[in-house]
C-alpha cells in the first residue's frame, strides 16, 4: 500500500470508529432520556411506570382547577373523557393553560396521581398536540375536539 | 380587489419561469446551444420580479385590511399596527412559503448578477438546479398552499388577527434571517449538483461556492440567534434554547454549514478533501429542506407546529426525496471521477479541518437522531415517546466541549505539515492560563464554584487566547496591525471573529446556565424581595389598554440598597380578537447581567405568580452569535471574490502569505 492509501484508509477506519461510537452512545443516552407517552386511561389501569418521568396528555378537566390559597401549588384533572388524572404542579402555568384546552404534563405518575415538572400548553388556538389528539383517538372521543375547535 | 388576483397571476407566472429556467439552461448545456445557456440569467431575474410583485401585493393585501383573501382574514384585523401587517405576510404557513420562495429567487437573480467571473456552463447549469428546487416549491404552493385565496361573495368584515405570539419584532426578522440562511444554502448546492453534472471538480468550484456558503451561513448564524433571542423574552419565560425539534431543525444544517465552510477551505486552498465537500453542500441544503418539512408538515410537537395537514407532509416529503434522493445518485454515479491529488501530514491544519468536520458531523448526525427518534418508533409502531432536553445535553455538550478544545490547534497550524514544535508552544501557557482562568473566575465573580463554570470557562479563554496568538504572530508577519488589516485575507478576520465569538458564547452559556438565580413567587402589591444584590417591591396593578389589546400591568420598583435603581412595568396582555393571553416580560438588560420579571397568573386576593431572575452574562450569548455572523460577512468582502476568473492565481498567492 502506498502511503496515500495507507493515510486514506485509516482515516475512513477511525471516521467508521468514531461514528460507531457516537452512534452507540446516542442510543444509550436516549433509552435513558426518553419520556414514554401514556393517557388517563392507561394511567387510571396502572399501566404507567412509577420510577421514570412519562407524559400524559388530555384536555384539563372543566372545573377542576384548585390553587392552593397561600402558595404557586396548583391541582387539575386531565382527562380523555374516559378517565380522570389528577395533576398536580407547583410554579407558573403556561399562558395559553386554561379549563377545556388540550395540555401536556411531563412528571412522575404516585398513586395514580402525577407530580409535574412541566406543564405544556400549546402555542396556537388552531393546533392541538399530537399527543392529545393520540389520547383522545383511543378513548373514542376525537369527535368532542373536533366539536370543540369548530 | 382585482390586484390579488394579479398576485396571485404573478405566482402561476413565477412558476412558469422557474420551469423555464429549470429546463433552458441544461437543455443549453447537453446540446450545446449557448442561446439557451444563456437564458438563464434573464429567466432568473424575471422569476425575482415575478414573486416580488407577488410578495408585495400580498402585503399590500395586509396593509389595505383586504379581507377578501382568506390569508389576511386568519392573520390579521383592523386594530393591528401597521408594521405588524407587514410582518404578518410570513406569520403563518402560506406567507412563510411565500416569502421562501422569493428568497430563493433573490439568491438566484444575486448569482446571475454576481457570476461574471463564473464560466457561462457553469453558472447557466448552477441557475437550472436553482430553476428546479423553485419549480418544487411554488408547485408545492400553487397546488397544496395558496396564499391568494379568496373568501367571496361574503368576506368577513374584521380579520382573526395575527397569533398575539408573533406580535413582536421578533417575527419582523427572525424569518427572513433564518431563510436566507436556509434557502441560501441552495446555492451551495447547486453550485454541488452542477459541477458533478459537468464534472468539473477543481478548486474553481470551491472558489466560486465559497463566499455563497458563508454568506449563507452567516445570516444562518443571525437567524438562530434572533430566534433564541425572541423566546428568551417573549415565549420562553427566560430559557434561551429548548431543544425544540424546529430549533433542532435549523441546527443540524448549522453545523453542516459550518462543517461545509471549513471543508470548503481545505478543497480550495489545497484541492483535497473534494468528495466531502460535495457530499457536505448537498446535506447542508438537504438539512434545511428536512427542517422546513418538520416544521411544515405538524409530525412533531412544536412551538412553531402550525395546524396539521397530512397532504402539505407528504409532498414536502416527496419533494425531499427527490432532491436528496437525485442528488446523491448523481453523487454516487459521478463523485468516483472525482480525484483528489496531494496528500497531508498528520499533524496539519488539513488534519485540525478534518476532525472539526468530524465532529461537527457527528454532532449534527446526533442532533437529527434525537429529533427524529419519536417519528422512528411512531412509524415502526413502538410507544409514543419524547425526547427532551436531558439527552441533547448530554449528547451536545461533551462534543461541542472536544470540538472547542481543537479550535486553538487550527489557526496556528500550517497546510501539509505542522510538525514543527515552535507552533504550537505558545498552546502550553495558554492551557495554563485558560485552566487558572477557570478556576479563579468564580473569586473573580463572587460566585459559588461549578465544574461546568470551570470547565466552560478555561475553553472560552483557551479559544480566546490562542485567536490572539495567531493576531499576533500576523501582525509580526505583516510588521504592524495596520498593514495587516489592510493586506491579509479578509476571511482570516472574519475566521478570528468567528472564533472570538464562539468563545464568548460559551462564557454565555456557561454563566447562565450554573449560576441563574431564579425564583417564582407569590407577590402582593407591597411585598418586597430579594433578588440578588437587589430588592425588589412590587407596587401595584393597573389596567392599560394596548391597540389590539386589555393588560394588567404591574409596576415594580428595583432597588440598590436604598437607592431606587429603576422601575419596569411587566404586563399580561388579553388581545381582544382571539382573547389569547400573552406575557410580556419586563427586563433590564445589561453587559453582565439581566434583570428577568414576569407576570403569572392572578391568584386571588390581588397577589400574582411572579418570576423573577438574574440571568449572569446572557446577552454574552447572543452578542458572541452575532459577532460569529458578522464575521462570516467580513470574510466575504475579500478581494478576490471581486476579480475575475483569469486571476485565479492570486487567491494561492494571498493564502501562501497569510500561512
Amino acid at each position: 500500500m502506498n502511503p496515500k492509501r495507507k493515510q486514506r484508509l485509516l482515516i475512513i477506519l477511525g471516521l467508521v470508529a468514531a461514528l460507531g461510537v457516537a452512534v452507540g452512545l446516542v442510543l444509550y443516552a436516549l433509552s435513558q432520556n426518553i419520556n414514554l407517552f401514556f393517557t388517563p386511561t392507561q394511567i387510571a389501569d396502572n399501566q404507567a411506570p412509577d420510577s421514570r418521568i412519562i407524559r400524559l396528555g388530555g384536555m384539563v378537566a372543566e372545573g377542576s382547577v384548585e390553587r392552593d390559597p397561600e402558595s404557586l401549588e396548583v391541582s387539575f384533572e386531565v382527562t380523555d373523557f374516559q378517565n380522570q388524572v389528577r395533576v398536580t404542579y407547583t410554579g407558573i402555568l403556561p399562558d395559553l393553560f386554561r379549563e377545556g384546552q388540550g395540555v401536556v404534563v411531563q412528571g412522575r405518575v404516585l398513586n395514580r396521581q402525577l407530580q409535574a415538572t412541566e406543564v405544556l400548553a400549546k402555542h396556537d388556538e388552531n393546533y392541538m398536540p399530537p399527543e392529545v389528539t393520540e389520547a383522545l383517538r383511543q378513548s373514542g372521543q376525537l369527535d368532542k375536539l373536533k366539536g370543540m375547535t369548530q | 380587489m382585482i390586484l390579488p388576483e394579479i398576485g396571485h397571476f404573478a405566482l402561476v407566472l413565477a412558476f412558469a419561469i422557474a420551469l423555464c429556467q429549470a429546463v433552458f439552461p441544461i437543455y443549453g448545456y447537453y446540446t450545446q446551444q449557448e442561446g439557451f445557456m444563456a437564458t438563464a440569467k434573464p429567466l432568473a431575474v424575471m422569476q425575482g420580479l415575478a414573486l416580488a410583485l407577488s410578495f408585495g401585493l400580498l402585503m399590500y393585501g395586509f396593509l389595505s385590511h383586504d379581507f377578501s383573501l382568506k390569508y389576511v382574514a386568519d392573520n390579521s384585523n383592523l386594530d393591528l399596527p401597521w408594521y405588524f401587517r407587514m410582518s404578518a405576510v410570513w406569520g403563518a404557513h402560506e406567507g412563510s412559503l411565500l416569502l421562501w420562495a422569493l428568497i430563493l429567487a433573490l439568491w438566484g437573480v444575486a448569482v446571475s448578477l454576481l457570476s461574471r467571473g463564473i464560466p457561462e456552463k457553469m453558472g447557466s447549469l448552477v441557475l437550472s438546479v436553482m430553476g428546479m428546487i423553485a419549480v418544487g416549491f411554488l408547485a408545492f404552493m400553487l397546488f397544496t398552499s395558496n396564499p391568494f385565496v379568496r373568501i367571496l361573495p361574503f368576506m368577513p368584515g374584521n380579520g382573526a388577527d395575527l397569533n398575539p405570539l408573533l406580535q413582536d419584532p421578533g417575527l419582523i426578522f427572525h424569518p427572513p434571517m433564518l431563510y436566507m440562511g436556509y434557502v441560501g444554502l441552495s446555492v451551495a448546492f447547486s453550485f454541488a449538483v452542477a459541477s458533478l453534472i459537468s464534472g468539473e471538480f477543481d478548486s474553481s468550484w470551491a472558489r466560486w461556492s465559497r463566499p455563497w456558503t458563508v454568506v449563507a451561513w452567516a445570516f444562518l448564524t443571525i437567524g438562530i440567534a434572533l430566534g433564541s433571542w425572541w423566546a428568551y423574552y417573549e415565549l420562553g419565560w427566560g430559557g434561551w434554547w429548548f431543544w425544540d425539534p424546529v430549533e433542532n431543525a435549523s441546527l443540524i444544517p448549522w453545523f453542516i454549514a459550518t462543517a461545509l465552510m471549513h471543508s470548503l477551505a481545505v478543497t480550495e486552498k489545497q484541492g483535497l478533501f473534494r468528495r466531502w465537500t460535495l457530499l457536505l453542500a448537498i446535506a447542508a441544503f438537504s438539512m434545511s429542506l428536512l427542517g422546513t418539512f418538520l416544521v411544515r408538515s405538524g409530525v412533531l410537537t412544536s412551538v412553531h407546529a402550525f395546524a396539521n395537514d397530512p397532504e402539505r407532509g407528504v409532498f414536502i416529503l416527496g419533494f425531499l426525496v427527490v432532491v436528496v434522493g437525485g442528488s446523491l445518485t448523481l453523487y454516487a454515479v459521478r463523485a468516483s471521477k472525482v480525484s483528489t491529488p496531494g496528500e497531508f501530514g498528520w499533524i496539519s491544519r488539513e488534519s485540525f479541518l478534518l476532525f472539526n468536520n468530524l465532529l461537527l458531523t457527528v454532532m449534527a448526525v446526533s442532533v437529527l437522531l434525537g429529533t427524529l427518534y419519536p417519528l422512528l418508533v411512531d412509524a415502526l409502531g413502538g410507544d409514543k415517546v419524547s425526547v427532551g432536553a436531558p439527552f441533547f445535553n448530554a449528547v451536545f455538550v461533551p462534543l461541542a466541549a472536544i470540538l472547542v478544545s481543537g479550535m486553538a490547534f487550527g489557526p496556528l497550524s500550517v497546510w501539509r505539515q505542522s510538525d514543527d514544535p515552535k507552533l504550537f508552544r505558545p498552546l502550553i501557557v495558554t492551557l495554563i492560563v485558560s485552566i487558572l482562568g477557570g478556576l479563579l473566575w468564580p473569586i473573580i465573580f463572587e460566585n459559588e464554584f461549578a465544574t461546568g463554570t470551570a470547565i466552560g470557562v478555561s475553553l472560552a479563554v483557551w479559544v480566546a487566547i490562542a485567536t490572539q496568538i495567531d493576531v499576533f504572530r500576523k501582525v509580526r508577519a505583516y510588521g504592524s496591525l495596520k498593514t495587516l488589516l489592510a493586506r491579509v485575507e479578509r476571511g482570516i478576520i472574519g475566521m478570528w471573529m468567528a472564533h472570538l465569538g464562539v468563545a464568548f458564547m460559551i462564557f454565555g452559556v456557561v454563566m447562565v446556565e450554573n449560576h441563574t438565580e431564579h425564583r417564582d413567587l407569590r407577590m402582593g402589591a407591597g411585598d418586597t424581595q430579594v433578588l440578588g444584590r437587589y430588592d425588589v417591591r412590587m407596587k401595584g396593578i393597573e389596567i392599560i389598554q394596548g391597540p389590539n389589546y386589555m393588560a394588567d400591568q404591574a409596576t415594580f420598583e428595583i432597588y440598590e440598597g436604598e437607592h431606587l435603581y429603576k422601575t419596569v412595568y411587566p404586563q399580561k396582555r388579553r388581545y381582544n380578537a382571539s382573547s389569547m393571553v400573552m406575557t410580556e416580560a419586563a427586563i433590564d438588560s445589561g453587559f453582565t447581567r439581566d434583570l428577568y420579571i414576569a407576570m403569572g397568573e392572578p391568584l386571588g386576593g390581588g397577589d400574582w405568580a411572579i418570576r423573577l431572575s438574574v440571568k449572569p452574562f446572557v446577552n454574552w450569548i447572543w452578542g458572541g452569535a452575532f459577532l460569529m455572523g458578522f464575521g462570516g460577512f467580513v470574510s466575504i468582502t475579500d478581494q478576490r471574490y471581486r476579480r475575475r476568473a483569469k486571476k485565479s492565481g492570486a487567491s494561492a498567492e494571498a493564502g501562501g502569505a497569510a500561512a
